[in-house]
């Protein structure tokens, strides 16, 4: 919708912040995004130094690689330790699990590989036909149709997958579910709506009056849904709007959708340091059990433990902190010496917070 | 990781298209999930297609991804 305009024309920011300011003389707000990349988009571009005192914005978990649990990771490095090539995305190496990170695994002999997409960790896999490859499939809406297209695609016998896909919406209705975070609308992430559109969204408005709109990732994008959510505070009238009609439908990717219904169905899923959250997670369906890395090793992981002593990130990844009310902040925890996966992730509020030097 | 970037599709051949990131950028990507066509552009999510944009919206997000990349 506003496509003609120039994304990060600095008038329109001024024009933009200033109706926000008017508007939200009269109110006091807090409005919670779920992506990572809108973090970076409003602490690069200085945002929340735009916006009026009364009105907050807060991060949610929308970091990936943060709300993966540590269990998840141990079974990736107890397969990495047991001749397994484990391969996946750069992020997640140097995430905490329990004990260890992959990284370190990597370093005591473990073969663990990075790559871009899955198609390359199955191109690795086609000329390695000696060794197994098990890909450690992570992120939500946007990520998940990879995987799903790539089994449906018949990967390699010596190809599985560990898949811990999160899904979005489910998180979003966890955190109403917190009454001390007084959340007042969403921000909801652009490119998970791609995929899943926006009828996953409806539930805010009708069922808990909740002001959402879908938000793109450049500044004036995050501005104007800052300015839609105040509107319709302001007017007292929960809806659900779309911000980002350049890449979001009502309906989203159609095919994306079918493809992951016929690889996966949902289950309850962990989340690190938060628990569990029903409905949250993607398993492989049992007609795809020969991926399933799951079934096909025998893993067992008993105890884990998601956060060190110390770290908050549990705090920091549901919005109720932000990361300088963490005492290890930049003094224990850095991005060269991370203590949670909220410092490891490029997309972790942690990280971002401490790569613009925000004290 | 939700980070989604513009290309520009060059050549498809079934589910494969040949794109353009800009800087002379050039990579695969699979199109599986749109219908995507020569001269249009796609938006890529850890080389996989999610969906036409117009040009227009591709050329700002674009801009977008050259700035990040300058960042890190
Ligand atoms: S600063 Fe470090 S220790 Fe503190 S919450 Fe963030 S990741 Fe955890």
């Amino acid at each position: 919708m506003f496509k003609n305009l120039a994304f990060r024309d600095s008038n329109l920011a001024k024009k933009v912040s200033n109706r926000i300011r008017k508007l939200a003389s009269d109110l006091d707000v807090k409005f919670c995004h779920v992506c990572g990349t809108h973090e970076w988009t409003i602490t690069h571009y200085g945002l929340r130094s735009l916006l009026p005192d009364t009105v907050d914005v807060i991060a949610g978990p929308g970091c990936p690689v943060c709300v993966l649990p540590a269990v998840e990771i141990d079974e990736a490095i107890h397969l990495a330790l047991n001749d397994v090539t484990i391969v996946t995305f750069g992020d997640l190496l140097r995430v905490p699990g329990s004990k260890s990170s992959l990284q370190e695994a990597k370093a005591t002999g473990g073969d663990v590989r990075v790559v871009y997409s899955v198609r390359d960790a199955i191109k690795m896999t086609e000329k390695e036909k000696d060794s197994d490859f098990v890909f450690l499939a992570i992120g939500f809406e946007t990520t998940a149709p990879s995987t799903a297209i790539e089994i449906l695609n018949k990967p390699p016998e010596n190809f599985s997958f560990l898949v811990s896909h999160r899904l979005i919406p489910p998180a979003m209705e966890l955190l109403l579910g917190i009454g001390e975070l007084h959340i007042d609308g969403f921000i909801a992430p652009g490119h998970v709506s791609t995929i899943i559109g926006l009828e996953p969204y409806e539930i805010f408005p009708k069922a808990y009056n909740m002001p959402t709109v879908v938000a793109g990732f450049e500044p004036l994008d995050v501005l104007f849904a800052i300015f839609m959510l105040l509107k319709q505070r302001y007017k007292n009238k929960a809806k659900l709007e779309n911000e980002y009609e350049r890449l979001v439908s009502w309906e989203g990717n159609k095919k994306a959708q079918q493809l992951m219904n016929q690889v996966f169905h949902v289950v309850n899923g962990r989340w690190r340091g938060i628990g569990n959250i029903s409905s949250s997670a993607l398993e492989l369906k049992e007609k795809f059990a020969c991926y399933d890395a799951r079934k096909k090793y025998d893993i067992k992981i008993e105890d884990s433990i998601d956060l060190l002593p110390g770290c908050l990130c549990h705090l920091v990844m549901i919005g109720k902190i932000k990361p300088p009310e963490c005492t290890l902040y930049m003094n224990a925890c850095t991005p060269q010496a991370p203590k949670g996966a909220c410092m490891v992730s490029t997309e972790g509020t942690c990280r971002i917070w401490a790569k613009h030097k925000i004290s | 990781m939700c980070l989604a970037i513009p290309a520009k599709v060059l050549e498809v051949q079934e589910d494969v298209a040949k794109v353009d990131f800009g800087h002379g950028v050039i990579q695969d990507v699979n199109v599986m999930l749109v219908e995507a066509r020569i001269g249009e552009y796609v938006i890529v999510h850890a080389g996989y297609a999610i969906r036409v944009i117009d040009k227009e919206a591709a050329k700002e997000t674009l801009q977008l991804w050259e700035e990040l990349l300058e960042q890190e």
